[in-house]
């Protein structure tokens, strides 16, 4: 089984190699191998996978490697066990589907035609995919940490793939120094583990067990600021709504869909090394994730670019996945085992949730850009008309987000919300946390994702076209349209199917409890409650169907007409009269503007034929604002004095590096 | 055997009763104003009416606009089946199942306001703006106060947080149930738009908000719209009925659903008559002092 793990990423490195080869002499192959080889990959790896899933037995493979990290020798060990298989499941079908996605969206991509970007941006999509799939199964820290800077630095290329605007350029820059200053954290927790335990591989760090309970939650601090920078948690998110709206939004959907998991992963597997979490730590996770989850929805809410209020509800649901870790580590701390495994599969099940409603949005919003050029909010509109397909598909994802039963993101919803009940009933600390902050918390981020949900699809596809763009837009070709059918079937199936989710990631709770096999009793009430939700949901189906049968015999053979929209007796109105996304957002804008730093700047209109008037509002983003900007310049002054040591020249960074290498030899000789 | 009579029963009262309760509201504001009033069974020749029209469309409006409305009924007639009527376990309840109520009602309100921005109207828009602010700030009391009563009876379900346990709740922690059924009135007020939080009556005034979201909808369409309100009234009530009268027994605990069912729909009547509409930036006050209410409930019950 293992073998195929091997099949996968050689597929996905033939796919890269073709499409930068052939991109020049034939494009449209390079795009079709290109995507043909993340398809094989992703069902060469979901072989195993699927496999894991259904066993709940680890699958591994160990090839010996002539690299050495210091003393330790180092193998190339890949495995898949049940909590990697959490994330395989999300990964390589996102992976393939926005692969077969860029086939056709690359092609149009206006004003960007260059054969030779277009062979980079396969090469480095496959290769980022590769990288992914290689980091949730290493088992080595050198090869996991290899993988990741590859992730890294692939991901930054297609986040710059736009590189002719400024803008694109600095969510480049900010990308590229946000993952880096994350990964110096990850470099410290990998070598002190790999101090700890004689060796770099994950087998070795699991045996570990003594770990002072002082290391252990320092090691565990570090993993949530360096995992939780790539996740996107608050306040580390500053480079999330830069860079997911740059890239290219096949890219953005598997960036924000599958990419940011790998940082959950990330603190997952950390969690396995260190043994019996101390009790603070789930505090610090669920308070972290309900920060993130409120600013990120608030954000999320007050923007008036499509991809920048998905990207911002990237921070949001990360943020439910990060309270669903705290809880579960909050119930096994306190030995409460029921309580850790709603914890754990809430937060397990809403990444695999996420992954598909954010990969569906993220593709549907790239359907809107290419049909209109723009992501501007008050520049669309009537969409559902003009894009019937696009329309339903994303107003289905809209509504999976915002957590709506009979859709997939009720179900993560459900259980996050269960488990927070379950803490207050049961645990014995920390109800007054949980009670007055989690609860009434978790039901302020529903109802104001149900805001921006309704806010993104509702201004964007319903009411009339608000200019040109999207007046003259065109439904996207079958090559778009089909992988955002087969995401949405996913989140509707997941979503009708309660227990379904739960079922996926059953053995990698029982990883994450650390009690392999016990664990059947603690989430079987889960399971059987949700068999019953999903009992209810087909009652609702039933109930409308009957009400949609009785309404077409009510009006069959009726006189039912077509008229404009009742304009209160106003007989004039004009598409810019709707309500737009800014004032759609304005009265929970104003609620929260401490936190959102909302500005507006208006030019009221004057005098009975006023000539002129104007509108416009910002926010600013606290962590950015106040935390890294003035951070970044105070470095950037003190750092100013090794200037001269950047040339720009190749030859003297080779040099460096030699006098680098040569020092290092010497201390070694010396030592 | 049982369970299918509390089916058949709690249908025939979603179904056939809850319009009643419109009419109790509208007789009680009219005799307030000094008017006769419409005859109480006024919404049924409403319904009936509006069922046997044919229906107008905006050109504008899609699929959506036409959905909208079964949505929002079927998902209040399924939470309807969820809320245990006067002490009767649910028909279709379950332990977990008051989860499921809150995303009901989050369904039903999603479907009328994506149905209202449809329309491309600024003033259904303007309607569904205020409609998903104040659900977003009425939520939290929701779930709070659904969280103090689960606390108080050790379940999940909202058949076993109004079921018989209720009656040694109050005794045991009244002023916390005191303040939750505070909260759980303003919430209540709120989901059904009615004084002090919106104004049914003002057709085609900006100040309204659920009302304004249904301008368009025509015929058959407004029928189910119109019955929703009613379920909603009803469902939402019998959660507040039942918190605050926990009566024992099947016969005097239905005659005590029953009484306080129409009890409330006159004190809402009252309360309309008697009061005027909040300006709207008071209203997050007013909803962010029923959270309030609810966390003191928490505090009382967490001592």
């Amino acid at each position: 089984m293992s073998a195929f793990l091997l099949v996968a990423l050689a597929a996905q490195a033939a796919g890269a190699v073709l499409g930068f080869l052939l991109a020049r002499s034939r494009p449209e192959w390079a795009a079709r191998a290109a995507a043909g080889g993340a398809a094989l990959g992703a069902v060469a790896g979901l072989l195993p996978t699927t496999a894991v899933v259904l066993t709940g037995e680890a699958v591994s493979l160990r090839l010996p490697w002539s690299l050495v990290a210091g003393e330790f020798p180092i193998d190339f060990h890949l495995a898949v066990d049940p909590l990697s298989a959490v994330f395989l499941l999300a990964i390589l079908p996102l992976s393939a589907l926005t692969s077969l996605y860029g086939v056709e969206s690359l092609s149009s991509h206006a004003g960007h035609g260059g054969s030779r970007s277009q062979g980079a941006a396969h090469l480095f999509f496959n290769l980022l995919v590769a990288a992914m799939v290689l980091v949730v199964t290493a088992r080595n820290a050198v090869l996991f940490l290899l993988a990741w800077e590859v992730m890294a630095l692939s991901s930054f290329f297609l986040i710059a793939y736009d590189h002719e605007r400024e803008e694109v350029r600095e969510a480049g820059r900010i990308y590229l120094l946000a993952t880096h200053l994350g990964t110096a954290f990850l470099f410290v927790l990998f070598a002190v583990l790999g101090g700890c335990a004689r060796s770099y591989d994950f087998d070795d760090f699991a045996a570990l067990g003594g770990l002072s309970s002082g290391l252990a939650g320092a090691l565990f601090l570090l993993a949530v600021v360096g995992f939780g920078s790539k996740a996107g948690l608050v306040p580390f998110h500053v480079w999330l709504p830069h860079a997911y709206p740059a890239a290219p939004s096949h890219v953005s959907a598997l960036l924000s869909g599958a990419m940011s998991k790998t940082g959950i992963y990330g603190l997952c597997r950390i969690l396995l090394f260190l043994g019996p979490p101390g009790g603070w730590w789930g505090y610090v996770l669920l308070g972290l994730g309900l920060a993130s989850a409120l600013v990120g929805v608030l954000f999320a809410l007050a923007q008036q670019d499509l991809k920048r209020l998905l990207a911002y509800s990237s921070v949001e649901n990360l943020g439910l996945v990060a309270m669903g870790l705290g809880l579960g580590l909050l119930g096994r701390s306190a030995g409460l085992p029921v309580l850790a495994a709603l914890g754990f599969a809430a937060a397990l099940v809403h990444c695999v949730n996420h992954a598909f409603m954010k990969g569906l949005l993220f593709l549907g919003a790239g359907a809107v850009v290419s049909a209109t050029g723009t992501r501007r909010l008050d520049r669309l509109g009537g969409l559902l008309q003009r894009m019937p397909w696009t329309g339903a598909l994303f107003c289905l994802g809209a509504a999976a987000m915002a957590g709506i039963p009979p859709l997939n993101g009720f179900v993560s919803e459900w259980l996050l919300l269960s488990a927070l009940f379950e803490a207050a009933l049961r645990h014995p600390i920390i109800p007054a946390f949980v009670c007055l902050v989690g609860v009434p918390g978790l039901a302020a981020v529903a109802g104001l994702a149900a805001a921006c949900f309704a806010k993104g699809f509702g201004i964007a596809f319903c009411g009339q076209a608000r200019g040109e763009a999207a007046a003259g837009a065109r439904e996207c070709g079958p090559g778009m349209r089909r992988p955002m059918v087969v995401l949405a079937g996913a989140c509707a199936t997941l979503g009708l199917l309660p227990w379904l989710g739960v079922g996926l990631v059953f053995p990698a709770v029982a990883q994450l409890e650390a009690a392999p096999g016990l664990s059947s009793d603690w989430l079987s009430p889960a399971l059987a409650q949700l068999r019953a939700v999903g009992l209810l949901l087909t009652v609702l189906l039933a109930a409308l169907v009957g009400l949609v049968a009785l309404r077409k015999r009510l009006l069959a053979g009726r006189d039912v007409r077509e008229a404009g929209t009742w304009g209160c007796g106003f007989t004039l109105p004009t598409p810019r009269m709707q309500y737009s996304g800014s004032s759609f957002s304005r009265p929970l804008g104003l609620l929260t503007r401490v936190v959102l730093g909302l500005r507006s700047r208006s030019t009221p209109p004057v005098g009975y034929f006023p000539s002129q008037a104007a509108f416009a509002s910002s926010t600013t983003d606290l962590a950015e604002a106040r935390l890294y900007t003035p951070l970044f310049a105070w470095v950037g002054r003190r750092v100013e004095a090794l200037r001269w040591l950047q040339q720009g020249r190749i030859q003297l960074y080779l040099l460096y590096i030699f006098v680098t290498l040569v020092a290092l030899l010497l201390w070694q000789a010396i030592a | 055997m049982i369970l299918f009579l509390t089916l058949v029963y709690q249908c025939a009262l979603l179904l056939v009763v809850s319009p009643l309760l419109l009419g109790i509201i509208a007789r009680t504001k009219a005799r307030f104003a000094g008017r006769v009033g419409p005859p109480l069974l006024q919404p049924y020749w409403d319904l009936l009416r509006l069922l046997g029209k044919g229906a107008v469309y905006s050109r504008t409006t899609t699929w959506l606009f036409r959905a909208g409305p079964m949505v929002s009924l079927a998902a209040l007639f399924t939470a309807g089946l969820l809320v245990p009527f006067g002490g009767l376990q649910a028909p279709l309840g379950f332990s977990g199942d008051l989860l499921l109520f809150i995303g009901l009602l989050a369904l039903s309100r999603f479907a009328t306001v994506l149905a209202a921005l449809d329309t491309g109207s600024s003033f259904e828009g303007m309607g569904a703006s205020r409609e998903v602010t104040f659900a977003a700030l009425a939520e939290p009391t929701l779930a709070v106060s659904l969280l103090v009563l689960a606390k108080g009876a050790g379940h999940l379900s909202l058949s076993g947080i109004l079921g018989a346990s209720l009656v040694q709740a109050w005794a045991e922690a009244g002023p916390a149930l005191a303040l939750v059924a505070a909260g759980l009135g303003i919430c209540f007020l709120t989901e059904n738009c009615r004084m002090p939080v919106d104004d049914p009556t003002t057709h085609l005034e900006l100040t309204m908000i659920h009302e304004v979201m249904v301008l368009d909808h025509s015929g058959p369409d407004f029928a189910f719209i119109l019955h929703g309100a009613a379920m909603k009234l009803m469902v939402l009530g019998a959660v507040l009925v039942r918190l605050v009268l926990p009566v024992e027994g099947v016969p005097a605990g239905q005659a005590a659903f029953l009484t306080g069912l129409v009890v409330l729909a006159v004190a809402v009547g009252v309360l309309e008559s008697a009061l005027a509409r909040l300006r709207l930036l008071f209203i997050p006050q007013f909803l962010v002092a029923a959270a309030v209410l609810a966390a003191f409930g928490v505090v009382i019950v967490l001592r």
